[in-house]
């Protein structure tokens, strides 16, 4: 691994697909340190995809370096892929073959085990691993069943375990939860949640699903192509948006003189919206005499930043 | 030592695949018994008397070695089925030689077109082809060979091209024509000087060539109906096979990743 303590580093990276006149990704540079939880973030089209394809090796670039665990990612792809994971945006699982199947396939494509053509004659390790496997994802019965009949929530998680079998030192997760249901959004990032934890996987997860990046370490937005926003969440929302107080009272007047008194910055109307910028809530509505029929706190969130930044984007073309 | 281990079990799935799908099953044993019930006995009707020898023979070993060329050839569809079902992503993303991926396919879909060559051989000894057990045996590795060129030639046809449907409509065009080519149902022996060019480019010539070389090995027939001794074909196919194959591999791989 380079000196840096850097997983992953991307410097100038373009890419033009062959049929297009737009470039996909312009330019883009960024690293991810390792063991970090790092989230790419962007709309439809704004290239989250083609850049983690050419990460993870299964597509050209047109131009730049990459670097992921200190190997080139054209001239040492071979080791590249050694030392991910994936997880598509489209499901990758062969419907045909059963669960056990579709992760034996992969174990012996990464050279875990040797060559055996049925389940029986797999060795001791590797079927106490199935078994373990399928405990944890609860599906002791369907182990052997083909992954047609599983539901998409199963399928996924079925792929996070498959991609895990070889220990990468990275993970790279496509959109994972689009298409699930809140709940199996819900346990799936529980899931993955703890393989952070117990395996401490770096993570580089694309989503656009804000709330799913809130726990990232670092973030970054590209639109059209290009980076508009990097930073931790709190970094970013900091820039962006301000945390607000909202009050209402029956007697605006005394408010009003009271809030100039403290010399607060405010805008009136059916709610008194007062400018917190790092000051202490509690202490300034302590100092607020005015009865107040209604408080509310507003602390922005990763998708308000986001909206905003895109916001400002298209205003600026 | 990986790359063996992966092209065993890309080979295997793709086998797997087969023996879980009833309707190919099916397809395996009526195609045989088409080809050589009904298009063998009324040949053997029509031409045996002028051809001078068992024209069941000659058509069953035809359709032996086109069977197990085209099965192969057209089975080789299956990677473009798997880029559509989204499996080639986790094929290629895999730390495996980007050789020993398709050569795993081609292995796979060898394994099933010799599976449905049974279906081939149950029928020529139902309708009493002539032909004994030990010179069944004989001709197995040749029929392995022959599906290993059909493999390469079906990987070379597709490509460059990026739906299973153009895959399709395709494949007709560059098979049927060597049905005739290759003298599957008519011997070739003297064919008009552009056909018998043409014929020589055919690589189902060679395929079936060799099975009939073995054949009829040692038999008066073999001068009448055999065109190249066991050891030309064999190069002659060794030299076809690399250069399909690494050609093949080089575009199919630049495709798919270079978009």
């Amino acid at each position: 691994m380079s000196i840096s303590n850097n997983i992953i580093e991307v410097k100038n990276l373009t890419k033009k697909y062959k049929k297009s006149d737009k470039v996909a990704v312009n330019n883009i540079s960024f690293s991810v340190k390792v063991g970090e939880f790092f989230a790419l973030l962007g709309p439809n089209g704004a290239g989250k995809t083609t850049t983690i394809s050419i990460l993870t090796t299964t597509l050209s670039k047109t131009s730049g370096t990459i670097k992921i665990a200190g190997f080139d990612s054209e001239v040492e792809s071979g080791k590249v892929r050694q030392n991910i994971g994936v997880i598509f945006q489209n499901p990758s699982l062969d419907l045909n073959l059963t669960a056990e199947e579709n992760i034996r396939f992969h174990a012996i494509l990464y050279g875990l085990y040797s060559f055996a053509p049925s389940y029986s004659l797999m060795p001791v390790e590797y079927k106490e691993k199935i078994i373990k496997l399928a405990t944890i994802l609860e599906i002791e019965k369907d182990i052997f069943k083909p992954v047609k009949s599983f539901s998409g929530g199963m399928k996924r998680k079925l792929e996070i375990i498959r991609s895990l079998m070889h220990d990468p030192k990275i993970l790279f997760l496509d959109e994972p939860t689009s298409g699930l249901d809140p709940l199996s959004r819900k346990n799936l990032w529980k899931y993955l949640e703890k393989v952070r934890k117990e395996n401490k996987t770096t993570i580089f997860l694309t989503t656009h699903y804000l709330e799913e990046a809130e726990q990232a370490d670092n973030v970054v937005v590209v639109s059209s192509g290009r980076i508009i926003a990097t930073g931790s969440p709190k970094k970013i929302k900091d820039d962006l948006i301000q945390e607000y107080l909202l009050v209402k009272t029956n007697q605006k007047n005394k408010l009003e003189t009271e809030l100039k008194n403290l010399s607060l910055t405010y805008e009136t109307g059916d709610y008194f919206k007062i400018d917190v910028e790092g000051k202490n809530v509690h202490k300034i509505i302590k100092n607020i005499n005015t009865p107040l029929t209604e408080i509310k706190v507003h602390i922005p969130t990763l998708e308000d930043a986001y909206l905003e930044i895109l916001n400002r984007q298209t205003q600026e073309k | 030592m990986r790359n063996l281990n992966a092209i065993l079990t890309i080979a295997l799935r793709d086998y797997l695949k087969f023996l879980r799908d009833r309707g190919r099953i099916i397809a395996t044993f009526i195609f045989p018994l088409m080809f050589i019930g009904i298009l063998g006995s009324s040949l053997q009707g029509s031409f045996a008397a002028d051809a001078g020898y068992n024209f069941l023979g000659f058509v069953f070993t035809g359709v032996l070695g086109q069977t197990l060329f085209q099965s192969t050839a057209s089975g080789i569809i299956s990677l473009i089925q798997d880029r559509t079902s989204d499996f080639s992503q986790e094929l290629f993303v895999s730390p495996v030689s980007r050789f020993a991926i398709i050569f795993g396919k081609i292995f796979g879909e060898t394994l099933v077109a010799m599976s449905q060559g049974v279906g081939v051989i149950l029928f020529a000894f139902l309708i009493r082809v002539p032909l004994e057990l030990s010179q069944l045996l004989s001709l197995v590795p040749a029929f392995f060979v022959s599906c290993l060129l059909g493999g390469a030639f079906g990987l070379l046809i597709l490509a460059n091209l990026d739906s299973e449907r153009g895959a399709n409509q395709i494949f007709p065009f560059v098979i049927f024509p060597q049905f005739f080519l290759s003298g599957i149902f008519a011997p070739i022996k003297n064919l008009p000087p552009i056909l018998d060019f043409v014929s020589h480019l055919a690589p189902m010539r060679y395929a079936v060539d060799l099975v009939r070389g073995l054949y009829y090995q040692g038999t008066p027939e073999y001068a009448k109906i055999v065109l190249l001794p066991v050891w030309q074909n064999l190069l002659i196919i060794g030299c076809m096979f690399l250069i399909m194959f690494t050609v093949g591999s080089a575009l199919f791989v630049r495709n798919e990743k270079n978009r």
